[in-house]
């Protein structure tokens, strides 16, 4: 059941319907160049995004999410267009570093652990491919429950990332392309299902029963990062060349 | 709907723009470090140190805690935002005098994530860390489950009295139970009548219906656990009594208690007063003698309104740290 909705929804995308099925190419890899553009790419939308963060927070929380999230990428764009750096790992870790240091409050921690013990695995990678991708959330997982402590089910970034992160696995043999979209629509089904959820940790676990209905901030953050992930290799792809 | 109108510069930099306007205040006593640290200045070598911390826009605390035998630095984070580790890394450099340092802060989950961190990165260059964390809201947890309670206004009297005992102890382990010893003696609760704003948004940090008060509500302006019909002072004051003194921390006839009467922000002095008046004789009916009282505003929530009363237990080794003259822009004591 829960697989299917995830086919259904990759069927969705709005960039693939509008692109006539001639002009569309795959796109197999990032460089380490179209992964920075990648990264001030994000930046926009989640700077873009801090009215509709701090909503989903004001629910289940203080109401300031958007803000961190808008301050720490406000952050990675300064350091990211200042240059690039010699590998994918590093840019990956610049954006760590720079959501770590000037976010704060948990998501800081959280996603500042996301980019860093992410960007960890891609060492030694020339490109960012379909199992980059794969290895990449498979560690930031990892990180982040051994730094927060929550576990699939409580209502958290975690339960759009580790169904991203199953769902990237399965797909790691696929163009990049079609990785990134599937990828991005098991995250936004998870960040769907925060809504019948019960906070279990954070602020919002005093909530109890009144933290339903309404979907998790973070997990709201974590989709929207892979949709930008999403919308700029499909961006690519479809550029004719 | 934005409601705030707060005489400020850029939203985005209130927490800085606040913290140069305190450290001014010290008038040479403190100085900023880093990024957005407040630290005292000449702290002796060899001293224990005590290091506060969180978010700002609860002014005075936590920064305006630092002071003469008070804390000896504190981190601060954006508004309502835990302080990244690398700002309480800062800090935490500049208080160590060789005897290592000790976290006291308030039991929320970003705090707990940052300060840990922190205290990773303190750990490889040498610095040994302990954390207290203050867990004296009532209404957050049971009491079976401490260690989900949230950190309120008691984190004064804890941090006055870890303060106090900074300054006399000779070793962190000392520090450490001294200040678990006040923090296991201290319970609060709070209630709200309406939330206060963000800074950089305008917007209210939560919604509370019309007639009603947010009971058992969080400083950051969370959610109360429950939801009462407004009342008057003399029905609510006790009410927030009942859920402290039932509480498993017993408050035997003739304890002697610190009691805080804490305003959120934009409840007066004139309401906290009418509060106390209905506290005090509730107090004496169960022999619990008050050897001090604070009333003010402590730990607030921009303009959020409502108040939260603290019971501080003293037994004699705290009376005589609670009794020590201290000084700083939050809490001066003669």
């Amino acid at each position: 059941m829960f697989l299917s909705v995830l086919h259904e929804n990759v069927g969705c995308a709005s960039r693939l319907r509008r692109a006539p099925r001639e002009y569309f190419m795959t796109k197999n890899y990032l460089s380490r160049e179209e992964v920075r553009q990648m990264f001030l790419f994000m930046a926009d939308r989640i700077i873009a995004a801090e009215p509709i963060l701090s909503e989903a927070d004001r629910h289940l929380g203080d109401g300031d999410h958007g803000l961190g999230m808008a301050r720490g990428f406000r952050a990675v764009k300064a350091k990211l267009e200042s240059g690039g750096s010699e590998d994918i790992s590093k840019v990956f870790g610049v954006v760590g570093m720079a959501t770590l240091s000037t976010m704060g409050g948990a998501s800081g921690a959280l996603f500042g652990t996301l980019f860093r013990a992410g960007g960890k695995a891609l060492e030694g990678r020339a490109t960012f491919d379909s199992a980059a991708l794969a290895d990449f959330l498979d560690a930031a997982l990892v990180g982040i429950m051994a730094r927060g402590g929550a576990k699939p089910g409580d209502k958290t970034m975690i339960d759009a990332l580790h169904p991203a992160a199953l769902k990237a696995r399965e797909v790691a043999n696929s163009p990049l392309s079609e990785a990134a979209l599937a990828v991005a629509a098991a995250a936004e089904s998870g960040k769907e299902a925060t809504k019948s959820m019960r906070a279990a940790i954070g602020r919002a676990k005093a909530l109890g029963d009144a933290s339903l209905g309404f979907q998790d901030a973070g997990a709201v953050s974590v989709t929207l990062m892979l949709e930008a992930l999403r919308d700029y290799i499909l961006g690519q792809a479809e550029r004719p060349t | 709907m934005k409601t705030s109108k707060k005489i400020i510069n850029d939203p985005l930099k209130c927490a800085d723009e606040l913290l140069d306007g305190l450290v001014e205040s010290y008038d040479g006593q403190a100085r900023k470090v880093g990024e957005r640290s407040i630290v005292m200045n000449h702290l002796p070598e060899g001293k224990v140190a005590l290091l506060v911390g969180g978010g700002s826009g609860h002014e005075p605390i936590y920064h305006g805690l630092v002071g003469k035998n008070l804390a000896d630095g504190a981190a601060c984070g954006d508004i309502f935002a835990a302080p990244p580790p690398n700002i309480t890394l800062e800090a935490t450099q500049a208080v160590h005098r060789g005897k290592g340092v000790l976290y006291l802060y308030g039991n929320y989950a970003g705090d707990v994530l940052n300060f840990n961190m922190a205290a990773e990165l303190a750990a490889e260059e040498g610095i040994e860390v302990r954390t207290v964390l203050i867990w004296d809201d009532v209404a957050s947890a049971p009491p079976t489950e401490k260690h989900k309670r949230r950190g309120i206004a008691g984190l004064v009297p804890i941090v006055k009295l870890a303060g106090a005992a900074s300054t006399l102890v000779r070793s962190l382990d000392d520090l450490e139970r001294l200040a678990t010893k006040a923090r296991d003696n201290t319970r609060s609760v709070g209630v709200s009548t309406l939330a206060g704003s963000i800074p950089a948004t305008g917007e209210p940090t939560f919604e509370l219906a019309p007639g009603m008060i947010g009971l058992g509500m969080g400083i950051h302006g969370e959610k109360g656990v429950a939801t009462i019909p407004f009342c008057t002072a003399d029905e609510l004051a006790p009410k927030l009594l009942d859920l402290i003194l039932g509480d498993d921390l017993p408050f035997e006839p003739g304890c002697s208690v610190v009691l805080l009467v804490n305003s959120l922000g934009s409840t007066t002095m004139m309401e906290l007063l009418i509060v106390q008046r209905a506290l005090k004789p509730l107090l004496r009916a169960k022999g619990i003698q008050v050897h001090e009282t604070l009333v003010g505003p402590y730990v607030t929530c921009q303009e959020m309104a409502g108040l939260s009363i603290s019971l501080t237990k003293l037994d004699a080794e705290l009376i005589n740290l609670w009794d020590m003259p201290c000084s700083s822009v939050c809490f001066t004591k003669m």
